[in-house]
């Protein structure tokens, strides 16, 4: 099905219809639109820029998440909030505030998520529990370090990791674009690697996948410790742009990394997914946020509106059903 | 499956005995045994607690949990998780803490309106095969929305009469416990040993065949579902009458425990396999769990961890003995 569309020399403008992430560009943009008819045009390019800077940080959990999603049904990553709020804490300790420190501080902040992520696929493996109840105790314990060691820590990003994390050019995020190479980067892995392939594979069909001779235990770990260090990633740079580590700066990632993918048109079974509708839905979701504070509403029926939009975008587009498992 | 089978073969010198020691007995004894564990822990660190005052101050939190791990429960039947019965308990104790007790009428009202919520979620799950959890993560936000709406800081006052059950002092046996048991029995009985229950398990175990039988998958759903409604309702509104007031972030953390609880005592997130007696012993470990710890003076920073820790505990003594009964057979 993949390999189809992508051998296929279609026209651009039907292949883009026909592909399901187009949709979260679309719904993005009339949300933009709709709040500058509200303000005049008054700050259309300022909204641009911070949607740019905070989708950022939704599309690297984003990612991780749904090269998870994609490795099937059942399969999920609950730890990311956990995980951010500790690789966040310890970013900063490593840092302490020395610009030389920065490489080091992001690589601790990686490191981190790559041990999250490997206790999380020992427990699915040796427990033999759904990724759900694993990743979920696994961040139980996360959490609890993060709170005893991150509890009261002042420590401030070093300038230059502050710079690069707040910093522009020209009006575009530095941060941003560096994280829109990451997410090209990304979908050269999901669809031209072995690995990025055989995560698909066992997504449609893991028994298949398996007799094929790929490695399903393997690819599954791989993917978990991605999604893991990717969320690590994102607690270090959240760090550096906040002006510091704080215990609940993971709190809203969850929903946020499993509402991208889906918005973004990758299949909730798993097995069919795509990178750049995670860009879409990240700026959607940062600017229906952005237009309902616009409107002036207050933040009771701002939480009840994105809460009625995320289940009305995926009613939409996540109810078909795939067929295919 | 062991047990009987093998006593025939073996004439075993106490076939009692051997049937207590089988996979399948051992499993549903797991979190029984581990709650036990831990009273006893509790009990040897503080003795003190060992009386109806100390019990019911322990248990006292735990008979909201308990409702609201029985919901979870009737949601994960159905190979579905709620993500969002931690807003949802909020939710109600600050329609408790507002409406039921300002306009009775519209509180009430209120109440089975989320009720009926419930049940159209369950049938918009089902009709548009759609992924529990994005579902309930997104009502998570809609039903702390409308707590703030409601309460937007602290407050409210829960209503005298909910109060006075929720503090009702029985005699002998602390209140909190007799719900529990009672909590676990009606349920266990509804959903476990009755014809009507069987069928509700089944949609989650097997709906192929469940709907070859001839019986509504939709209906089903949208059942389980408005069970989950009902029992969150309860678990809010005993949660109320405890503190007496209510605040928008008062329930969040349920989500995560009720879950936990449900797993712990023993439910199973494939085939609807589940156990009612078990979820609420489990609630209850989890609720005793933060106990045992301030009793060994451990700061309440590890108390999440160490509930992680216990979940990981039980689950890798039930892989053993599932792994214990793969070599039997």
């Amino acid at each position: 099905m993949t390999a189809e569309t992508a051998r296929a020399p279609r026209r651009l403008l039907p292949r883009l219809a026909a592909s399901r992430w187009i949709w979260s560009f679309v719904g993005a943009a009339a949300v933009w639109i709709a709040t500058i008819a509200f303000t005049h045009g008054q700050g259309a390019t300022e909204i641009l820029t911070s949607a740019l800077t905070f989708s950022a940080f939704f599309v690297v959990v984003g990612i991780g998440q749904m090269f998870v999603i994609t490795a099937g049904p059942g399969n999920i990553d609950l730890s990311i909030p956990a995980n951010i709020a500790l690789s966040g804490a310890l970013a900063m300790m490593v840092m302490a505030g020395a610009d030389t420190m920065i490489p080091l501080g992001v690589a601790a902040a990686i490191g981190c998520g790559v041990l999250v992520g490997c206790l999380n696929y020992a427990l699915i493996r040796v427990l033999a529990i759904p990724p759900i109840i694993a990743t979920l105790s696994a961040s139980f314990f996360v959490q609890s370090v993060a709170i005893a060691y991150g509890r009261g820590l002042k420590i401030k990003p070093p300038p230059g990791f502050s710079a690069f994390t707040t910093g522009q050019v020209m009006g575009v995020p530095i941060l941003a674009a560096c994280i829109v190479v990451l997410a090209v980067v990304m979908a050269v892995v999901l669809h031209r690697t072995l690995y990025g392939r055989a995560v698909s594979a066992i997504g449609q069909n893991p028994r298949a996948a398996e007799l094929a001779g790929l490695s399903v235990g393997r690819t599954r770990f791989l993917t978990y410790v991605l999604s893991a260090a990717l969320a690590g990633l994102c607690g270090a740079l959240l760090a550096g742009f906040s002006g510091g580590a704080s215990l609940n700066m993971g709190e809203e990632y969850l929903l946020a990394s499993i509402a991208v993918v889906v918005i973004g048109g990758s299949s909730v079974a798993g097995g069919a997914s795509n990178v750049p509708g995670i860009w879409g839905a990240a700026l959607f979701l940062y600017l229906v946020v952005t237009m309902l504070n616009t409107f002036g509403v207050g933040a009771g029926i701002r939480l009840v509106l994105t809460g009625v939009i995320i289940i009305a975008v995926i009613t939409l587009a996540g109810g078909r059903p795939t067929g295919r498992r | 499956m062991t047990g009987a089978l093998d006593a025939p073969r073996a004439p075993a010198p106490a076939p009692m005995l051997r049937a207590l020691a089988s996979p399948r007995v051992m499993r549903a004894l797991l979190p029984a045994m581990s709650m036990t564990i831990l009273l006893v822990a509790i009990f040897v660190v503080q003795p003190r607690a060992m009386s109806y005052f100390g019990l019911n101050l322990m248990l006292n939190l735990a008979l909201p949990i308990a409702f609201a791990t029985i919901a979870q429960m009737f949601v994960i039947t159905v190979n579905d998780l709620d993500l969002s019965i931690g807003g949802f308990v909020s939710f109600v104790a600050c329609v408790g803490a507002t409406f039921l007790n300002d306009t009775p009428l519209l509180g009430v009202v209120v109440l089975a309106g989320c009720i009926a919520v419930y049940a159209a979620l369950g049938a918009l799950v089902h009709l548009r095969n759609l992924p529990s959890i994005v579902v309930t993560l997104g009502m998570s936000f809609v039903w702390l929305g409308l707590s703030i709406l409601l309460l937007p800081t602290p407050g409210g006052t829960a209503p005298a009469w909910l109060v006075a059950i929720v503090k009702f002092k029985m005699p002998f046996v602390p209140f909190a416990i007799l719900m529990s048991v009672v909590l676990a029995l009606v349920v266990h009985v509804a959903l476990m040993r009755s014809a009507a229950g069987v069928v509700l398990r089944g949609s989650g175990g097997n709906p192929l065949a469940i709907a070859k039988a001839g019986w509504s998958l939709l209906k089903l759903k949208v059942t389980m579902y408005a069970f989950a409604g009902f029992f969150g309702v309860l678990s809010g509104l005993s949660l109320v009458g405890m503190t007496t007031s209510a605040d928008a972030n008062i329930a969040l953390r349920y989500t995560l425990l009720s879950v936990a609880g449900v797993i712990l005592g023993g439910g199973e997130f494939v085939g609807g396999r589940v156990s009612p007696i078990g979820a609420v012993i489990g609630a209850l470990t989890l609720a005793l769990a933060g106990s045992l710890l301030s009793f060994l003076q451990i700061s309440p920073d590890w108390q999440i961890g160490a509930q992680g820790v216990i979940l990981v505990v039980v689950l890798a003594l039930r892989a053993l003995v599932n792994r214990a009964e793969a070599r039997a057979r």
